[in-house]
């Protein structure tokens, strides 16, 4: 398209007369409605869970996609305190607030691993193999080393050589129960967050 | 959903409309106890797992700051600063991010329509659909907050998480604080509750705390209690008394009415000229002489 200078010049007063004109309050009139970002979590189904970095246990809401319906897979979009646990009433500290990056993680560990002795790597294992094999380990080390008593013949029922690290993001219920299992096994190292 | 109508917006960048404000809304504030922050960045946590942003790992600068500066996707940086106050240290801890300001530099300064909105409420936001990427909103700010992406060129700053607060919810940063020294509520029970921790403060010795709500900006809908109110520039260079710089000030304000009747008396200048002068007639004399120019085509 070739332009020769007279039709410059009107094309371009007529586009600095628009312009102007607009300026001036003259052309349509827009609409000033603004929109914010839609809420994400409209209709996302929320989970009660608790934080599981500290032994203050925050409770949070685990938000996932979907309403739970047979054919959607639900995926964890959003997670954030919540208001309602007594312990933290919504609040979180900068670990907790950052939970879904610990749940997308590529190092998350999502099953059993199991190193083999000799082996470079770790390879997935069923929890069959694992509950079988740590069973097994616990059964041969307590077997070896129980003392029923001490040498000059005070019961003791204590298993020394084996330590026992538990959860600390649990209920009062399930601390309970942990205590009693191990301390039943004779195990004197036992020890978690919560300092149970 | 959650689409604000036109009535609840207050102001709104580069518009000579602006709709009537009929109904009012509930001024929002929030509110950052200085004296109260541990420094422990949830709020920068939450911010990022709220608004789906997650700026580059970035380098230790041997400070605690981190990420070091604001930037598109870090609408909220703590800043740490290092207090000696006879012979005592204060470890000055101050939440920075957009301040919210019932005069909002960024938005008198864009040229942009509907780029830059003031709710009802108080909250400035940016439309990114809108922003033209010029710039103008970071040199408008007294506060030097919004940011221009390189992926986008556009502009971004803190929401004040106006998605949430539609809905009634409050700020992201402002519901994980573990220690409630960012606090949310109505403009009104935020300066309340200002001046309850500043007679607490001010029991303890810090006879000169006080809220940080610059009259030079109209007040702000994000305000900060201070130990040392008198002086605001401790607090990594908080601005003393805040204003719109002048220049944007003169440009977009006194100037702008001036260039607007200047450009309609041109205009009607113009009209004048045609209707007693007439158009430009060539005749074809002056046709005639323009060929014989040497290097010229006759067009």
């Amino acid at each position: 398209m070739t332009i020769n200078r007279r039709e410059f010049f009107r094309l371009g007063g007529t586009a600095v007369a628009g312009t102007t004109a607009s300026a001036l309050g003259f052309g349509s009139l827009e609409a000033v409605a603004a929109e914010v970002r839609p809420y994400k979590l409209a209709r996302t189904t929320e989970t009660r869970n608790t934080c599981p970095y500290c032994s203050v246990s925050c409770g949070v809401i685990i938000h996932t996609t979907g309403d739970g319906s047979k054919n959607t897979k639900a995926e964890i979009v959003h997670v954030e305190g919540d208001p309602d646990h007594p312990v933290n009433r919504g609040s979180l500290c900068p670990k907790g607030a950052a939970l879904l990056d610990f749940i997308r993680s590529e190092t998350r560990v999502k099953q059993p691993m199991h190193r083999a002795a000799g082996e470079a790597g770790f390879k997935p294992v069923s929890w069959d193999f694992v509950m079988e094999r740590v069973a097994r380990l616990m059964k041969d080390d307590r077997d070896a080393n129980f003392k029923q008593a001490s040498d000059d013949g005070k019961t003791l029922n204590h298993w020394p050589t084996t330590g026992f690290l538990a959860g600390c993001a649990t209920t009062n219920e399930t601390g309970w129960l942990t205590y009693k299992a191990v301390r039943s096994l004779g195990i004197i190292a036992l020890d978690n967050q919560a300092r149970i | 959903m959650a689409s604000l109508q036109s009535l609840d917006v207050r102001n709104r960048s580069a518009s000579t409309a602006v709709p009537p404000s009929v109904r009012k809304d509930l001024e929002v504030a929030k509110l950052i106890d200085v004296s109260k922050c541990i420094g422990c960045k949830a709020c920068q946590s939450a911010c990022m797992a709220w608004n789906d942003l997650r700026p580059d790992v970035g380098v230790n600068s041997g400070i605690y700051d981190n990420p070091e500066n604001l930037g598109p996707a870090a609408w909220t940086v703590m800043r740490y600063t290092e207090h000696e106050e006879a012979g005592r240290l204060e470890w000055l801890i101050r939440k920075d991010g957009c301040m919210h300001c019932t005069d909002p530099g960024c938005l008198k300064a864009c040229p942009s329509p509907g780029a830059i909105v003031q709710y009802a409420n108080g909250i400035v936001d940016f439309v990114q659909e809108n922003c033209i990427g010029c710039g103008y909103c970071v040199k408008g700010c007294p506060f030097n907050v919004p940011r221009i992406s390189k992926a986008d060129n556009r502009a971004y700053k803190c929401t004040l998480c106006s998605d949430r607060v539609a809905v009634g919810q409050s700020p992201a940063c402002a519901k994980a604080c573990p220690t409630g020294a960012i606090v949310f509520g109505s403009k009104e029970s935020m300066v309340d509750h200002a001046q309850g921790r500043i007679k607490d403060l001010q029991s303890r010795g810090y006879d000169k705390a006080g809220l940080y709500d610059p009259q030079g900006v109209g007040g702000t809908h994000v305000m900060y209690v201070l130990h040392h109110a008198d002086r605001p520039e401790l607090y990594s260079g908080l601005p003393n008394n805040p204003e719109i710089s002048p220049m944007v000030a003169l440009w977009k304000g006194a100037l702008k009415p001036l260039s607007m009747i200047g450009m309609g008396m041109a205009l009607l200048a113009g009209l004048f000229h045609f209707v007693t002068k007439g158009p430009n007639e060539v005749t074809e004399a002056d046709e005639e002489n323009a060929r014989k120019l040497k290097g010229r085509d006759a067009a």
